[in-house]
């Protein structure tokens, strides 16, 4: 069943619109993440679902019911937010109960629940501080908790994560996930770091600009990015993408310098001839003595491979390399690249092309056990 | 900059020494004269180390002077002017600053210019409204040729007319306002997922948030309504109910209440006796809001 419906979104502020028609069906339970770069309306489509920020057009059910004229405490939506907004003179006790105590709950209960929330967070023994003495990950949970009490229907993240050192990071990360499968509430999660997206999401969904560029589990998206944005922004490095002009009877796709970069004809067995955008991941490419033709850049070291980063013609490739490497900047070497993992993009859409015929990738949900039956 | 320069620095001590001196003379004098008896304070040179008659004194001021009435009167106008500030001012940035409503800007800009109408400016027209608080309205029905008889309401010689026309604060309205321009948007949307309306925003977040701003705003205006002196000399007729401390204060030399030729070391006492209570309204807020400052309330 579907907990969050939303029909054609839309926001302006004044005459520039920022979210221009978001559709999407959430289902209960389902983990979503937002991800997309600065600016390009995620936090805006967040807050229209909280109800901190009016619909311009279109629809947003919650659980069966349109909530588009609806004060944000009656759509039982919760909230952590990217600076955690805790009430700086309210203990840690306080902040949790605070809607309790607005919802006319006695002390007594108040303070059982408090407990009851706070313990699987480790916050028991600061119930009493304020949130000015506590660490950043703590005041984190205390956030968590004030939103958990309430026992929303939807929990929505705003970067949460995006104040606390990297090693924190993922220690909340694994946190956000266990709380998910404990509770098994269904949340937004808003972010516009890839990997949180990846290890979080049953779902991403990838946004550009006011538009929602893919929908897809995180290894759909990985596997079968929708367009060259998508392909560009997920995995790091993103997937390299050269243009050049597609000859099927060859299965092979012509660089602007004339070299041939061959394809999988299988897999793409209808592709009208002319120009078109091949992409392939980093992964995928060898450095060899056959293959494209180019020159050594430079190389970054990630400690147990290396990114080499060379040129051939005018654009550029990148390739994920294990063993140790002696070139110097200009030195000529060779990239060959797996022709089943070339993927095709439509030179001015920029969108996939269609008409591709392959298996589609295990879906991530199965593969972590969580969809049901 | 810092220096580090011994001479400058002896040079500095000293001048701030001479200063604190200075600024300290008067008040001695006050306190010396207020402890010698008739004779002694009289003598020419007059003595500089206190004597040993000043409870005496001050209690003789104290009665004679009828403290215990008009210190009360002093303390019911300032602890009401404060306390109608700080609700008029919180209130009125509460407004401006969290509702979105057509004129908010005017409405702030009108409340800002009355920085530069004070009380001693507009006192004439001030007491024409006190002495007859609806003839403005009465005034507009007429103008609308409306004739609805309004009854009248006259606040001369009451403590509503001590206090009413004195709480309006434009200077206490704008510090609350940068104050709550300072409170994160974040906090006020926390609060509204949290299922809190606006009153209970108002009452339970943002006043406990703005204590150290309500302490500063208290000292400041304490003060200044217990030194009022034009204000209530002009409106209070009835001296004997209504006179304030400063009121008072003035007829105790060379006057009326003590007798002619000036007694000094009860004219003196009565001083320290109206000093007191700013001074230590000025000390207690003032630990008080510095501690504030202090504690990591962040
Ligand atoms: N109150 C506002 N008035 C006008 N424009 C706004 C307002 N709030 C946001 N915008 C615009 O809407 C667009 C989307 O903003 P939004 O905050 O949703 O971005 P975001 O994806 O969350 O970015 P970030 O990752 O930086 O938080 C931006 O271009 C921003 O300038
Ligand atoms: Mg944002």
């Amino acid at each position: 069943m579907a907990e969050i419906v939303l029909r054609d979104v839309r926001k302006s502020y004044g005459k520039n619109e920022v979210v221009h028609g978001v559709n999407l069906d959430i289902a209960t339970g389902e983990f979503i993440v937002i991800l997309g770069p600065s600016g390009c309306g995620k936090s805006t489509l967040l807050r229209m679902v909280a109800g901190l920020e009016t619909i311009t057009a279109g629809e947003i059910e919650i659980g069966g019911k349109v909530v588009n004229q609806m004060e944000p405490r009656e759509r039982g939506c919760a909230m952590v937010f990217q600076n955690y907004a805790l009430y700086p003179h309210m203990t840690v006790a306080e902040n949790i109960g605070y809607s309790l105590k607005i919802a006319g709950v006695s002390k007594a209960k108040r303070r059982a629940r408090v407990e009851e929330v706070a313990g699987p967070l480790g916050l028991s023994e600061f119930l009493d501080r304020k949130p000015g003495q506590l660490s950043g990950g703590q005041r984190q949970r205390v956030a968590m908790g004030r939103a958990m009490i309430r026992e929303p229907r939807v929990f929505l993240y705003d970067e949460p994560l995006s104040n606390l050192d990297a090693r924190l990071r993922v220690a909340m990360r694994v946190e956000i996930r266990k709380l998910h499968q404990r509770l098994g509430t269904t949340t937004l999660f808003v972010t516009h770091d890839q990997v949180e997206a990846m290890t979080l999401a049953d779902r991403i969904v990838v946004m550009n600009k006011g538009v929602v560029e893919q929908v897809g589990a995180p290894s759909e998206i990985y596997n079968r990015p929708q367009s060259t944005y998508v392909a560009g922004f997920i995995g790091s490095p993103g997937l390299n993408m050269v243009s050049g002009t597609v000859d099927p009877a060859a299965g092979v796709v012509r660089l602007t310098d004339g070299q041939e970069l061959a394809y999988d004809r299988e897999r793409w067995p209808v592709v009208t001839p002319g120009p078109i955008t091949a992409g392939f991941r980093a992964e995928n490419v060898e450095l060899s003595n056959v293959g494209l033709k180019g020159s050594f850049d430079f190389a970054e070291e990630l400690g147990s491979a290396r990114l080499v980063h060379g040129t051939v013609g005018d654009q550029m490739v990148v390739a994920h390399v294990d063993g140790q490497l002696h070139f110097e900047p200009g030195d000529p070497i060779q990239f060959k690249i797996d022709p089943s993992e070339v993927h095709l993009f439509d030179a001015a859409s920029g969108r996939r092309l269609a008409g591709e015929r392959s298996p589609m990738p295990a879906r991530n949900e199965a593969a972590r056990g969580l969809v049901k039956a | 900059m810092v220096e580090r320069n011994p001479i400058l620095d002896t040079f500095t001590h000293a001048l701030l020494i001479i200063s604190l001196i200075a600024l300290l003379i008067p008040f001695w004098i006050v306190f010396v004269a207020a402890s010698h008896d008739f004779h002694t304070v009289n003598q020419v040179p007059m003595p500089l180390w206190p004597g040993s008659h000043f409870f005496e004194n001050i209690s003789t001021a104290w009665v004679q002077g009828n403290f215990s009435r008009v210190m009360l009167n002093s303390m019911i106008v300032a602890v009401g002017v404060t306390g109608g500030k700080i609700l008029i001012a919180s209130l009125s940035a509460f407004s401006i600053v969290y509702f979105n409503y057509r004129l908010r800007t005017l409405m702030f800009w009108l409340i800002f210019i009355t920085l530069m109408l004070p009380l001693e400016v507009r006192i004439v027209p001030t007491y024409a409204v006190a002495a007859d608080v609806l003839r403005p309205y009465r005034e507009i029905l007429n103008l609308f040729g409306l004739s609805i008889g309004l009854p009248e309401w006259n606040m001369l010689n009451s403590y509503s007319g001590l206090i009413l026309p004195l709480i309006a604060t434009a200077t206490g309205t704008f510090l609350y306002r940068q104050f709550f321009l300072t409170v994160p948007d974040e906090l006020t949307e926390a609060a509204k997922m949290d299922g809190s309306g606006p009153i209970r925003f108002f009452l339970e977040v943002l006043l406990p948030l703005s204590k150290t701003n309500m302490a500063a705003l208290a000292t400041i205006m304490f003060v200044w309504s217990w030194n009022q002196y034009l204000w209530p000399l002009l409106i209070i007729t009835d001296q004997a109910h209504y006179a304030t401390a400063t009121m008072q204060l003035q007829k105790v030399v060379p006057g009326p209440v003590f007798g002619d030729p000036p007694i000094w070391n009860i004219a003196m006492a009565s001083n320290l006796i109206v000093l007191t209570p700013p001074v230590l309204v000025t000390i207690l807020l003032q630990r008080w809001f510095v501690r504030g400052l202090i504690s990591t309330d962040k």
